[in-house]
């Protein structure tokens, strides 16, 4: 446990040294979450009608653009052999790289998409949701990238691959993330929605790394 | 009761052997130095020993033990250390090491960290960020490691490359130490090395 917290620490650390990798992604969240009122006009019935399927979108895309780093920089500098050769699991290692990424790049659309949900003039319980089912989906999208960016790792052009290989997987989360915040609006509750992404999290969460083991282990051959 | 076995380890490349099987078993306290041109499949061979690398056929026997079986007290005891060094350019000498010696199930303390980078001569640069050392300081960052490393079989890739006479000197203490206290050493190097005693020479060839 106590090797999968350095790992965590040393990642963020890293983040913290090279905050523009982080940051990039966040702006363009900012950015794409702000274009859409842009161009469409402030209607605010279409605003509220499309804002949640479009902030998802963008967070879904966001987090798929930090993807590629995830092991990749680890894998140039050898560090990732390293984690191989250590005597503790390599799933859990890989669960705390995984953890790492979402503290980085999912943790801050949570606390973003709520405000970005204002130029959509979403109500403030729709604002909530959006974060709640936020929480519970950016996790499922960096566990399951996390698969695609192992798979893809050291591959030429490898990061049009792993869009491929992973956004069709996203497809459900997706679809019941803003499916959440519309269920709300439309008065049918969301309680449904919840726990759908609360069942994808939990096996997410718990098949993902050893996934992940095994695909770095080709990828190191 | 440390003793590496290797049988009948061969490797193939794209459907062609890249060398004919190996076998050799090095006790406590020898050294093994594998010698051969460029492209032999140094490297591959010390990755196979290691299980980083898929081996054609053969096993890899730790303390009479198949490691393939018995991954995690292998890995216990090995140390590789490669080509490339495993650091990160941006945490300081300090973190990296301690990154390190965690994940390889052996924490240490920051006055050991310290001292090690102070027989590296590198205690001035402890805290700076790594790139901006030069390339043999970075190399010695690595080998600190070594220092702090209570691995019983150390492999090490070109461990002398980038190296002035001073820290080969120093390189060469270390890993007599290492040896003297019943270590294994299993290494390639291109340039000829004194460890003070004999060491095996395997010549890899096609």
């Amino acid at each position: 446990m106590n090797a999968v917290f350095t790992l965590v620490v040393r990642d963020l650390r890293l983040a913290f040294r090279r905050k523009a990798e982080v940051l990039s992604g966040l702006f363009f969240f900012v950015v794409v979450a702000a274009l859409f009122p842009l161009a469409i006009g402030p209607e605010a019935a279409t605003l509220r009608h499309i804002g949640p399927g479009v902030l998802w979108v963008g967070a879904l895309l966001a987090s798929m653009l930090s993807l590629p780093r995830l092991f990749d920089n680890d894998w140039r500098d050898g560090s990732l052999e390293q984690l191989l050769l250590s005597p503790h699991p390599l799933g859990l290692l890989v669960s705390g790289k995984i953890c790492a990424h979402w503290l980085l790049s999912g943790l801050p659309l949570v606390a973003l998409a709520p405000v970005l949900g204002l130029q959509f003039d979403l109500p403030s319980e729709a604002l909530g949701m959006m974060a709640l089912s936020l929480l519970l989906g950016t996790p499922v999208l960096s566990c399951i990238g996390a698969i695609g960016a192992a798979l893809t790792l050291g591959v030429r052009g490898g990061g049009v691959l792993m869009a491929l290989l992973v956004l069709p997987l996203f497809v459900p989360v997706l679809v019941f993330g803003a499916g959440a915040v519309q269920a709300l609006d439309s008065g049918l509750g969301a309680q449904a929605h919840v726990s759908i992404l609360l069942a994808m999290l939990l096996p997410a969460v718990f098949f993902s790394p050893w996934a992940c083991s095994a695909a770095l282990r080709i990828a190191l051959e | 009761m440390s003793q590496l076995q290797v049988i009948a380890l061969s490797c193939e490349r794209g459907g062609r052997p890249l060398f004919a099987p190996q076998s050799f078993t090095l006790d406590a306290g020898q050294a093994m130095h594998i010698e051969g041109d460029n492209g032999v499949g140094k490297t591959s061979l010390l990755r196979m020993v290691c299980g980083l690398a898929p081996s054609a056929s053969g096993e890899v026997r730790w303390g009479g033990e198949v490691t393939a079986d018995h991954r995690a007290a292998f890995l216990r005891d090995v140390l590789y250390l490669g080509h490339s060094l495993g650091l990160k350019d941006e945490l300081s000498a300090l973190e990296n090491l301690h990154t390190a010696s965690v994940l390889a199930g052996q924490p240490v303390s920051r006055a050991q960290t310290l001292e090690a980078l102070h027989t590296q001569g590198l205690a001035s640069r402890a805290h700076l960020p790594l790139r901006v050392l030069s390339q043999g300081q970075k190399r010695r960052v690595a080998l600190a490691r070594l220092q702090l490393s209570k691995a019983r079989l150390w492999v090490l890739d070109e461990p002398f490359v980038a190296l002035d006479t001073l820290a080969v000197h120093a390189l060469q203490q270390v890993l007599q130490n290492h040896l003297q206290q019943d270590g294994l050493l299993l290494f390639t190097s291109h340039q000829a090395v004194d460890l003070g005693r004999s060491v095996q020479p395997w010549r890899l060839g096609a």
